[in-house]
């Protein structure tokens, strides 16, 4: 897909419009140069953030890091990660509303720490008192169909669905969960967490999945800022596939090149 | 009112502030750079209201700044 088609094809989340389809976690790259080569190479929507204690030298960091998020000039989307409970997830989101001064928050509520799944009973509650507060909220979730419907019920204008847990880089794990979600909600759904290819992200984007999400499969790729490239290439390759319209695979061989006028032709 | 100083946790650490002291005392005592925010016994309180906001005996005080995140 061409930068010209994107323009016509904007992923719309909450009303905003986003010239990408591709968000960019800012974990574990090998340095904050080679981060922002790769924001730079792949152009994402939004780029992902966190909140912590600073302790020791991290205040520098901190610092270093706010440095570069300005410089980048694209959108941040806080996080909520490591929050176990409605209450912490919520002060989370409202400190991160003040710090980086947006209303975007992915929440991120956890209830299991071995395999970061979410903590599925509790957050539909946590994402209505967000949506409350005034946030545009985009739950990270299990493919869980009816949570996912619940998600929405509660005021969520868009759902992220896991392809498998966080940094497994195992790719869609259960494609039919994946592809039940995507034909029975009608909102945006971005694939977050468990990418580990490009072609998983073009896989998703060609099932008509808006968006996807990722982090560890390109910040620790032997050249990160290729692998942002390769996945962004990915995202507007699987966009394209799917508005164009795949043809229905078929049992048996079809010849693409015309039977009629084969030389040396003969019954088989 | 009692002149015993206060015992507070901020970021988990034991700090000793005097009675009275607010939320902009245990910020200056932290020595923390900005950009930061800050929360009382899991509270959000907005940066306006840090002098405010007053503390008491064995408050948790959270000041979060800024990092990378997935």
């Amino acid at each position: 897909m061409t930068p010209h088609t994107l323009h016509t094809d904007p992923l719309t989340l909450y009303g905003e419009t986003f010239h990408s389809r591709l968000m960019l976690g800012t974990s574990r790259y090998p340095s904050p140069s080679v981060l922002l080569q790769a924001i730079e190479r792949s152009q994402p929507a939004m780029l992902t953030a966190s909140l912590r204690r600073q302790t020791g030298s991290g205040g520098e960091a901190s610092q270093s890091f706010w440095n570069l998020l300005r410089e980048a000039k694209v959108p941040v989307l806080p996080n909520t990660a490591g929050c176990h409970s409605v209450q912490e997830a919520i002060t989370t989101a409202e400190m991160a509303r003040e710090v980086f001064e947006t209303d975007w928050i992915k929440l991120e509520l956890i209830g299991d720490d071995y395999t970061l799944q979410p903590d599925t009973l509790n957050l539909p509650e946590a994402a209505s008192r967000l949506i409350k507060a005034g946030f545009k909220v985009l739950p990270y979730t299990t493919d869980d169909l009816v949570l996912c419907q619940r998600l929405v019920d509660v005021g969520c204008q868009a759902v992220m669905p896991w392809a498998a847990p966080i940094g497994t880089g195992k790719g869609p794990i259960n494609p039919h969960a994946l592809r039940t979600l995507r034909d029975r909600l009608d909102v945006p759904m971005i694939v977050d967490a468990g990418l580990g290819l490009p072609s998983h992200a073009c896989q998703v984007l060609e099932w008509g999945f808006d968006a996807v999400l990722l982090n560890t499969a390109v910040a620790l790729a032997q050249d990160p800022i290729g692998m942002a490239g390769a996945f962004a290439d990915a995202v507007n390759a699987g966009r394209a596939a799917y508005r164009s319209g795949a043809m229905q695979a078929q049992d048996s061989a079809q010849p693409s090149t015309p039977v009629l006028g084969t030389p040396f032709w003969h019954q088989a | 009112m009692s002149d015993t100083p206060l015992q507070v946790l901020i970021n988990q650490a034991p700090h000793t502030l005097p009675q009275g002291a607010t939320l902009a005392d245990a910020v200056a005592l932290a020595g923390i750079q900005p950009p930061f925010a800050a929360a009382v016994n899991l509270q959000f309180v907005p940066r306006g209201q840090y002098a405010q906001h007053a503390l008491n005996a064995n408050d948790t005080i959270e000041l979060i700044s800024p990092i990378t995140g997935g």
